[in-house]
């Protein structure tokens, strides 16, 4: 079984900073009071790096990415 | 005939609520007899009485294959409609430690810790008293009263507070890191007192009540309009209107029934009295069991009202940790009060599924029942009017106490 990506958001955690969806346009949307939406399906591979830049600059290091079968 | 006997042939006798009945507890010292019981505890087809409902089984053996586990007996019950818990522990509380006991026995367990809320202190009274009465070698027992919140009993909430934080949920599972990080068993004190009566009489004897897929019996919390408000214990499976009979009948023209407590949806009266108490039997209302409470609320009470209360209650009781909690739940309320059903349809999607825990999603799925079974009534109120001549409120809500 081919191993996937999956973009994991702590909401504890999340302030709702925001820069999640600056920098993961299309994929991660803010809900009307500014938290973000993170769709739970398989991560496309292509998006993979801008995924990662997004773990590293949340403030609140409130997003992972989690490797699941 | 002896006593087991005769109780075992009366199908509305309790088995829960049957004090003194239950005779001594078999000890299962050896790997082979506990595999045995695991065994039976998986072929009665056990689930979690708390609400969720998770097979026991497989929770046991979870906790069991990482050893050094802590089990923690859940009695907290911060439903403020719920009583069934506070109940048992009072009328039986013999059958819950026993429960308890084998369950730590079952995953290799040294500590229980039994945990009540702070206001109920003549639970805690009942349980230490029964605690005195025994002595449970091999085992260190504890009581703890945590804060009386709603979410207080949420399994990784209780870890949590046990370890000395607010109670307040985590993300961390207790399973895997529990109390004093250790893999911990948290379940409901009803679950656990029907494992000790799996342990007693074996897994057929369990499914001679309930269902084939739903066995046993619950213990359900029946206020509103009903004669005698209170706990009854009724197999899985009775239909809603000999639960409201067990409960002393309908005292009044019933409108609608709130089915399995705040996290539960409102159905129509007429839809749900003939249907029988099981998951399955209510999947078609798109309700499940949850806590277990069933309240009918009167033809002479606003619905819309009592469903306000209770949406500022859930907010209320937000641990206030989750934006689309906090900032989603005193919004689904404001949206419900101004009669806003467009956005309370945008909100519910937004809120549910986006907390550390379920509490968003509960609150969700009460407020979006509130909308679709009360829609005459937002439409009487829209023009003015409310169909209440009675303002005495239906649903109790909770203290809102501290968090630690």
């Amino acid at each position: 079984m081919e191993m996937t990506m999956h973009l994991r958001l702590n909401p504890i955690l999340c302030d709702g900073y925001g820069q999640c969806a600056e920098l993961l346009p299309g994929l991660v949307e803010l809900d009307e009071w500014g938290y973000p939406i993170v769709p739970r399906r398989a991560l496309d591979r292509r998006l993979e790096p801008a995924a990662r830049r997004a773990v590293k600059m949340c403030p609140r290091l409130a997003l992972s990415l989690e490797r699941a079968a | 005939m002896s006593a087991v006997a005769a109780f075992r042939v009366d199908p509305r006798a309790p088995r829960l609520l049957a004090a003194g009945l239950h005779g001594p507890l078999p000890r299962f010292l050896r790997r082979r007899e506990l595999d045995g019981l695991m065994a039976e505890i998986e072929a009665a087809g056990l689930t979690g009485r708390g609400g969720a409902g998770f097979p026991t089984a497989v929770k046991l053996a979870a906790v069991a294959r990482a050893g050094g586990a802590v089990v923690v007996a859940n009695g907290t019950e911060g439903e403020p409609a719920s009583w069934k818990d506070k109940v048992l522990l009072s009328m039986n509380p013999h059958l819950v430690v026993d429960g308890a006991v084998t369950a730590a026995a079952l995953v290799g367990a040294s500590e229980i810790v039994f945990a009540v809320g702070r206001a109920n202190r003549t639970v805690r009274k009942h349980l230490e008293r029964a605690l005195d009465e025994r002595s449970d070698a091999d085992v260190d027992v504890f009581v703890e009263s945590v804060p009386d919140r709603f979410v207080a009993g949420e399994a990784s909430a209780l870890v949590n507070r046990l370890n000395g934080g607010p109670s307040k949920p985590t993300i961390q599972r207790p399973s895997v890191r529990g109390v004093h990080g250790r893999p911990t068993l948290v379940q409901n004190v009803e679950t656990l007192a029907n494992v000790a009566l799996i342990a007693r009489y074996g897994a057929g004897w369990f499914r001679e009540r309930g269902t084939p897929e739903e066995p046993g019996t619950v213990l359900v919390t029946v206020l509103g309009a009903v004669r005698s408000p209170g706990v009854v214990e009724v197999e899985l499976g009775t239909p809603i209107h000999d639960v409201i009979q067990r409960a002393g009948g309908l005292a009044a023209l019933p409108q609608a029934l709130l089915v399995g407590g705040y996290f539960g949806a409102w159905v129509r009266a007429r839809d749900a009295l003939e249907l029988p108490l099981t998951n399955a039997g209510l999947a078609p209302l798109g309700v499940s069991l949850g806590a277990r409470t069933i309240v009918v609320l009167p033809q002479d009470a606003c619905g819309l009202g009592e469903s306000v209360r209770v949406a500022r209650y859930l907010a209320r009781e937000s641990a206030g940790q989750c934006g689309p909690c906090v900032f989603g739940l005193p919004a689904m309320a404001d949206a419900l009060e101004r009669l806003d059903v467009d956005r309370i349809h945008r909100l519910v999607p937004l809120v549910a599924g986006r907390g550390a825990c379920s509490h968003p999603d509960g609150a969700a799925r009460f407020v979006a029942s509130a909308v679709e079974v009360f829609a005459d009534e937002i439409e009487r109120h829209r023009r003015g009017r409310c169909r209440s001549t009675n303002h005495e409120p239906v649903l109790p809500l909770g203290a809102s106490g501290e968090w630690r």
